[in-house]
């Protein structure tokens, strides 16, 4: 057959590679190669979304060995419902982003060539595919590695700056420390799979079909999870990501946090449930666990930060941890056997992780406007930009509001359903259970709630108000491509909100093929309007109607404010008398979020100065202010440091070896040689 | 010739390359060590002859050959010329711990018996029992190396400790084949080249041949 989904998404990867062959011969002319390159780009984007969607519709698994690959190991490529979903979610948000790209990279345009960007951007898309296409250890490995070469050259793109290398280097060693982990923990699999006699053991089918020791499944397992965690960003291995999304051009950010985050979780999903498939309930434990504290964690981090871009990094953590803990109540429930709720916590975290991918890109595709229209990403130096860019204004709007899981759009359906799988989950055998599940689920609303602080803050800190900084620069609005990526990415998140029933019945099979029931979310008499994930009578929500109901609310004010005429006067802001009201004096993003910082100080390491300059007035009678605050990430000194100065150490120790004089070296062969004689005598 | 005759022989030759070693491990001159090399060639080019007589694997002669002409008569010419250009005759090198090096190497020769004796005891060859002096001489070779500290007696060393694989080859299995032996005698003779502008470099660098000079290269914290 000719024309099936895993043709048509290899067929798009294909287009990829082939292109960044001839991207070099466009070199001279980068108008003409950011339009075609990116136009190309989301027309592969396009095929993989087809491909997908038909993959997860049907229900079809494809497989495909190419004749490449190393000598009697040829590459495996396989597309089941599972992959097929989250080539949807990836071609989907990089078809926003490719046409958001073609305005952004413009940008560029004069200032220096865009042909290596292009060529890494190519690359890092066909290299997210191929991960989730690949069937076997050493293809996937391969991908992976691509994925994370390409996404270091992005991320260091702008070389000239130190913070951007930094970030890189950190960003590559993450990656590798990561890849190493799951090398061995393929390793493991493939040599219990067909034991160490053969290679056969590489490819997925036979770890499929392997039954695995409980203790080596552990080990193979943890080592995963380990490796994953890295690449998403799980705390406290999470230090790489608000370094690195920061620094690179917004739209890369916007597909290193929206999907190759998501490349790590659908390894973890693809080893637990597929290539493990038998596992105890502890596992579900300690993803669960560590979900909670990069979910809390990384919200109340995102609040401290000034830097816009750095905030939705931070944030990324926070949804990370949401998506692992719909998994990791998954994991639990399963070997308990309560196929429903397992299936339904799953359905809740590969929801997130598609809405997820939806927000966060339309976020920083936001937060790239607002860079490319004033080179500004501190927060504390903007204000006003509603009036100056009302399309990115309301956009990011949007990408707020389904952040902080607020009806009518998406991010309230996958919290939501979370929130089912916690308090439909039946009293568990274990104390240990008793006390993690409510507690979670008061963890869960609290992450919504300091979510919501902190997207309040950043979109009224940047857009509302008055501009903060000294002088306000020649601001633009984003122009046609820029916005319709990010409409295009917002209306999904609508889509996404009212009709959920849809799309959980199409992805439903991926809960029936890994856990072994579908959630049947739209039974009953009530159709498609309602969302029932397990009966009706316990919890159901219809997106469609709180929209209509908010649309309505909506539409009301506005005629009962805008219709009668001089129902709205502008006039000066009235200073209380006082005189004199600056752009200083408004509320800025530090001051927001101080009752947060002053609650939960003690996670964070803060230096906080007041100085009274100049010195020698009296104190009553202060002429100037000068305040500063420090708020640093406490893992980086706990866990980071240390590791870092211990290798320093051990090259210092090593580095005694090297005597510089010739007979100190032949002295080491010598007795190498001496010893190794004596030995094998 | 008796065979038991030929083993006399030849543990009577394997004596005065091991004696020939132990004199380049003392030896403070220039010129004594370039002579007791060519000594040492001397003996190994005599032996090889013998051996390839006794086993009637007539490829030795021309190993022996090249060894007369090569060890004997061409490197320690070349190695006069360089003391001579590099001015070095007259230097006299200081050995340290004259005693230590000897007892050392003497200890070298004990361990190569202890470590021979299984080989010694499976093989049938005539040569068996100069393994050891063989593999004594590669080892006394790079206990020279180590303890030098001027660069053409390093050389020296080299050479010697491939005088002693050479001596080992003939005795172990009467010999390489040809042109193992061929290429081995080439890449000495480019090795000699190589040392040779490599002395005159450093001799500009550091106006010395003290090899501890280069300690001076080291990366510095």
């Amino acid at each position: 057959m000719i024309l099936s989904p895993i043709n048509i998404i290899s067929s798009s990867v294909l287009l990829l590679l082939l292109f960044v062959l001839v991207v070099p011969l466009l070199k001279s002319r980068q108008r003409l190669l950011i339009n075609t390159s990116f136009m190309l780009s989301s027309l592969a984007s396009l095929l993989g979304i087809i491909g997908g969607v038909w993959a997860v519709g049907g229900g079809i698994t494809n497989k495909l060995i190419l004749p490449i690959g190393l000598p009697d190991l040829p590459f495996h490529l396989r597309v089941d419902p599972l992959a097929g979903f989250f080539i949807t979610v990836i071609c989907l948000l990089s078809f926003f982003v490719s046409l958001y790209s073609i305005g952004y990279i413009k940008g560029y345009l004069g200032r220096r060539p865009v042909t290596s960007l292009v060529i890494f951007y190519c690359l890092f898309l066909a290299g997210m595919v191929m991960v989730v296409l690949a069937d076997d250890a050493l293809f996937f490995l391969i991908s992976w590695e691509v994925m994370a070469a390409a996404s270091y050259f992005l991320v260091m793109f702008e070389d000239e700056r130190i913070e951007n290398r930094r970030a890189a280097f950190l960003y590559i060693i993450v990656a590798h420390v990561g890849a190493i982990a799951i090398l061995l923990s393929f390793g493991i699999m493939a040599g219990l799979a067909t034991g160490f006699e053969s290679f056969n053991g590489y490819t997925f089918d036979a770890m499929r079909q392997a039954e695995f020791p409980l203790k080596w499944a552990t080990a193979a397992f943890l080592l995963a999870f380990f490796g994953f965690a890295a690449k998403a960003g799980v705390i406290p291995l999470h230090v790489w990501l608000p370094e690195a999304h920061p620094v690179a051009p917004s739209n890369v950010s916007a597909l290193m946090s929206g999907v190759m985050l998501k490349t790590a979780i659908y390894g973890i999903v693809r080893v637990t449930f597929d290539l493990i498939g038998v596992f105890p309930w502890w596992w579900g434990a300690i993803v669960l666990i560590f979900g909670l504290i990069s979910a809390v964690m990384g919200v109340l981090y995102a609040l401290m930060q000034n830097d816009l871009k750095k905030l939705l990094a931070y944030s990324s953590v926070e949804n990370i941890g949401i998506i692992l803990i719909g998994i990791g109540l998954s994991m639990i429930f399963k070997p308990f056997n309560i196929p429903l709720l397992s299936a339904l916590a799953l359905i809740a975290g590969l929801y997130h992780a598609m809405n997820h991918a939806m927000f966060k890109g339309l976020l920083f595709m936001g937060a790239g406007s607002v860079l490319h229209a004033t080179n500004e990403r501190n927060m504390e130096e903007m204000g006003g930009l509603i009036h100056r860019m009302p399309w990115t204004a309301a956009l990011f709007l949007i990408g707020c509001v389904s952040i902080s899981a607020l009806p009518p759009f998406n991010g309230f359906v996958s919290e939501w359903l979370t929130f089912q799988a916690f308090l439909l989950s039946p009293a568990m055998p274990s104390p240990f259970f008793k006390l993690l599940i409510p507690l979670g689920a008061a963890l869960v609303a609290l992450t919504g709630a300091l979510a919501a602080a902190c997207f309040v803050r950043a979109f009224g800190v940047t857009f509302l108000g008055h501009w903060r900084g000294a002088h306000m620069p020649r601001v633009h609005e984003a122009d046609w491509f820029m916005r319709s990526g990010m409409i295009l990415a917002a209306l999904s998140c609508l889509l996404l909100g009212i009709l959920p029933t849809f799309f959980i019945d199409w992805m439903d099979i991926i809960a029936q093929q890994l856990v072994g029931t579908k959630i049947g979310a739209s039974s009953g008499v009530y159709g498609w309007l309602w969302l029932t994930p397990v009966a009706r009578e316990s919890a159901s929500y219809s997106g469609m109607i709180v929209f209509l109901g908010i649309l309505l609310v909506v539409v009301a004010v506005y005629f009962i404010l805008h219709v009668k005429p001089g129902g709205i006067r502008r006039v000066p802001i009235w200073d209380c008398g006082f005189g004199k009201l600056d752009q200083r004096m408004q509320y800025s993003a530090t001051s927001f979020s101080m009752p947060i910082r002053r609650i939960f100080g003690f996670l964070f390491n803060i230096r906080e100065q007041v100085k009274l300059n100049p010195r020698g007035v009296h104190k009553a009678f202060p002429k100037r202010l000068n305040y500063y605050l420090r708020v640093r990430d406490r893992f980086w000194n706990w866990l980071f440091k240390p590791v870092i100065e211990f290798s320093f150490w051990v090259s210092r120790k090593v580095g005694l070896l090297q005597q510089g004089r010739i007979q100190a070296y032949l002295i080491y062969s010598f007795i190498t040689i001496i010893v190794l004689l004596a030995l094998s005598r | 010739m008796d065979l038991n005759v030929v083993a006399q022989l030849n543990s009577f030759l394997a004596a005065f390359v091991l004696l020939t070693a132990f004199g380049m491990l003392v030896q403070r001159r220039m010129y004594g060590l370039v002579h007791l090399f060519a000594w040492q060639g001397l003996f190994l080019s005599i032996n090889t002859a013998m051996v390839g007589f006794v086993a009637g694997k007539h490829h030795l002669y021309i190993s022996s050959l090249l060894t007369l002409s090569l060890k004997v008569f061409l490197l320690p010419y070349i190695l006069h010329v360089l003391i001579q250009r590099l001015k070095v005759h007259k230097e006299v090198e200081i050995v340290e711990n004259v005693p230590m090096t000897m007892l050392m190497g003497i200890a070298l020769v004990i361990f190569s018996y202890y470590l021979m004796s299984p080989v010694t005891q499976l093989s049938t060859l005539v040569t068996r029992s100069t393994l050891a002096v063989a593999l004594a001489t590669v080892m006394i070779g790079l206990l020279m190396m180590i303890t030098r500290k001027h660069a053409v007696t390093q050389i020296i060393g080299f050479l010697a400790m491939e005088n002693g694989l050479f001596f080992a080859a003939t005795s172990a299995t009467y010999g390489m084949p040809l042109v193992v032996e061929l290429g081995v005698a080439l890449d000495i003779l480019i090795a000699a080249f190589i040392f040779g502008i490599f002395f005159f470099h450093i001799h500009t660098t550091f106006d010395s041949l003290d090899v501890d000079q280069m300690a001076r290269l080291k990366e510095e914290d």
